[in-house]
């Protein structure tokens, strides 16, 4: 079985954001000086796909990535170290404000070219959102462009049954998970956090993938993916800071009775 | 002319979403159609047989039951296809965010999730969402048509308005053949089910709940019955930090009732409530982004220099919250 996993780099969570407005529409100040993770949910499908990769032998885990090759390379660094895989990297803006049917269609082709790729015994996996873009769009249409449509977001589990068939939990309203079962792949999957931790870093399973990886980024097709037809009128950063009250040495007794207040206010 | 697209519950109703769905597309004063898709779609329509829809269209059928990709695609497609609108809403289920996309490229539009306003300014149709998980919000519009638009909830008050008849057109689709089907769901036991989309108030449970206190001791059992209690009393929906919800997948002996499910933030949820009260938590960023909109905060932790004194609360209670959350629990239970 072939697992292609979607998924890119995203600014560190802990860095502060401005938005600037660039020669292409609105970008971050400073994009390219600031720290990057593998995206998160991307990251879970990744672990996700060689978790399940490892029990069933022969499999593949393909990671396709589009990003700024420069800041691909630091990425990968770090991912290298996790889980095997094969990079398919293209070479392009993975900003959160350009158009995910331009970034899905890059996606389609790069998995469409792979060589001698049989889509039915192919998984596609991605994250259910990037924590760029946030959208949870990318994914469907990279499944449209490949003809799937099976497919499930929202993923926490995946399960191969004896029959070769996919159970699937995915996450529905008000904290329950829809089961589904499709008799076989290909699939799209767009996980959500999953049921694994982040796995150790193995400078071995690193070795290994670096073979790969430099060379694959030599080669990063370029894929310039714009904001599309979106006509940015503002994008600005939340204004409201709140006054806070900071109130100590209050006894516990008078806390809960001003909460309680305000919890039936 | 817009297009509302909706889909039934399993009772056969429209949510509340969807009333707010149609109630924030009838404010951009477009005339516009109402599709429904569901295994029974009468009563739906007849519901909102008077919001002013010029036509009712349904896809109705037991496989309409059933939240599935290719069907609901299908029936989308369908819908859209039969009225050509510009604008085509919907609100932002599961079920309408698992395919939008996808119907979206079928049908050669464009689409947004997440959607937070849709407004028009200058005759065109503008709509409001946020990037980078909550920390950036952009105000922008598209050129394609169909630009196809997933709601949030709180755009607009839901739809109300007397029943009727809906005179609904249905429209015949030939049932694409899927190789999924839905076996059900799987959800705590009623009283287990700690995440209530539709209560009042979050209640953010921190790590701080599993750390060795002042005394030297780690109190996890206190802490479960504190916080399941507070649930129990105050009917409130609880959300947590990743760091508490991770703690479980390490293998440490942690708070069972809790799950990625409950994790707010920048890899969790970002739930809407009126009020939040935060628990042993740090109000790193991380975690308050997925506090976007929330009302009302305020928090309980021991550190007067936690996050949320830094604006990010109302008010920050510097005290210890085991202490605080059994005075309250005693309260609440009077
Ligand atoms: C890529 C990435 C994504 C992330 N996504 C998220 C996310 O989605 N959600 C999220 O929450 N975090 C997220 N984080 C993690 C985030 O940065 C913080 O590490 C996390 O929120 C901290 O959790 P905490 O406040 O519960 O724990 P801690 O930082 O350990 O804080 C515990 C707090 O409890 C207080 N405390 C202890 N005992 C008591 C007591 N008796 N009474 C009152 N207070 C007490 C302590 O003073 C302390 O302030 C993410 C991080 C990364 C890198």
């Amino acid at each position: 079985m072939n697992i292609i996993v979607c998924g890119s780099l995203v600014p560190d969570p802990l860095q502060t954001l401005e938005p600037i407005t660039g020669p292409t529409g609105p970008a971050l100040k400073n994009e390219m000086m600031l720290p990057s993770w593998l995206d998160p949910w991307a990251g879970h499908a990744l672990y996700e796909a060689s978790n399940l990769a490892a029990k069933n032998p022969g499999s593949k885990v393909y990671l396709v990535s589009l990003g700024p090759k420069a800041k691909l390379q630091q990425v990968m660094m770090t991912v290298a170290q996790k889980v095997p895989f094969e990079l398919i990297a293209l070479d392009g803006s993975a900003g959160g404000f350009t158009d995910a049917a331009e970034t899905a269609a890059a996606i389609a082709e790069a998995i469409s070219a792979i060589p001698g790729l049989d889509l039915n015994n192919t998984l596609i996996f991605g994250g259910w959102e990037s924590a760029s873009r946030g959208a949870g769009a990318t994914m469907q249409i990279v499944g449209e462009r490949l003809g799937i449509t099976d497919q499930f977001e929202g993923v926490d589990s995946l399960e191969i049954q004896a029959d070769g068939s996919l159970k699937i939990m995915e996450r529905v309203e008000g904290g329950k998970h829809q089961i589904s079962v499709c008799t076989a792949p290909p699939a799209v999957l767009g996980w959500a956090t999953g049921n694994l931790p982040e796995p150790r870093n193995n400078p071995q399973v690193g070795m290994a993938n670096m073979r790969g990886i430099m060379p694959s980024l030599q080669k990063a097709k370029p894929s310039p993916v714009t904001t599309g037809d979106i006509a940015f009128a503002s994008v600005s950063l939340p204004s409201q800071t709140r006054t806070t009250q900071v109130v100590k040495d209050v006894p516990p007794d008078q806390i809960a009775a001003e909460l309680v207040a305000w919890i039936r206010g | 002319m817009n297009l509302i697209l909706l889909h039934t519950e399993a009772d056969g109703t429209l949510s509340k979403l969807s009333l707010e769905t149609l109630a924030a597309t009838i404010a951009l004063g477009a005339p516009f159609s109402v599709g429904i898709v569901g295994e029974n779609t009468a009563s739906a329509a007849d519901s909102i047989a008077t919001c002013g829809a010029g036509k009712f269209l349904t896809i109705t059928g037991p496989e309409f039951g059933q939240a599935r990709y290719a069907t609901d695609a299908a029936a989308a497609e369908a819908l859209i296809r039969a009225v050509g609108p510009d604008l085509v809403t919907t609100p932002a289920t599961s079920r309408w965010n698992r395919v939008l996309p996808g119907v979206a490229h079928r049908i050669g539009g464009k689409v947004d999730s997440h959607v937070t306003g849709l407004v028009m300014a200058d005759g065109k149709p503008q709509a409001t969402r946020w990037f980078y998980r909550q920390r950036m919000e952009a105000v922008f519009s598209r050129s394609t048509r169909p630009w196809l638009l997933a709601l949030e909830g709180g755009i607009a008050a839901a739809w109300t308005g007397a029943a009727g008849t809906a005179n609904a057109e249905a429209v015949s689709l030939t049932v694409p053949v899927s190789r999924t089907s839905v076996i059900g769901f799987e959800a705590p036991a009623a009283d287990q089910q700690t995440i209530r989309p539709d209560a009042d108030l979050l209640f953010v449970t921190g790590a701080g709940w599993t750390k060795k206190q002042s005394d030297g001791l780690v109190k996890t059992a206190e802490a479960e019955t504190l916080i399941l209690d507070f649930l129990r009393l105050s009917r409130s929906s609880l959300g947590s930090t990743k760091s508490l919800v991770d703690l479980g997948g390490e293998g440490v002996a942690v708070l069972p009732f809790l799950s990625h499910m409950n994790q707010v933030g920048q890899t969790g949820s970002t739930p809407r409530h009126a009020k939040g009260l935060s628990t042993c938590c740090h109000g790193e960023e991380p975690h308050t982004v997925g506090w976007r909109f929330i009302g009302e905060r305020r928090a309980i932790s021991l550190d007067a220099n936690c996050g949320w004194s830094r604006g990010k609360a109302d008010i920050l209670y510097v005290a210890d919250a085991f202490a605080v959350m059994e005075k309250v629990n005693v309260l609440l239970g009077r």
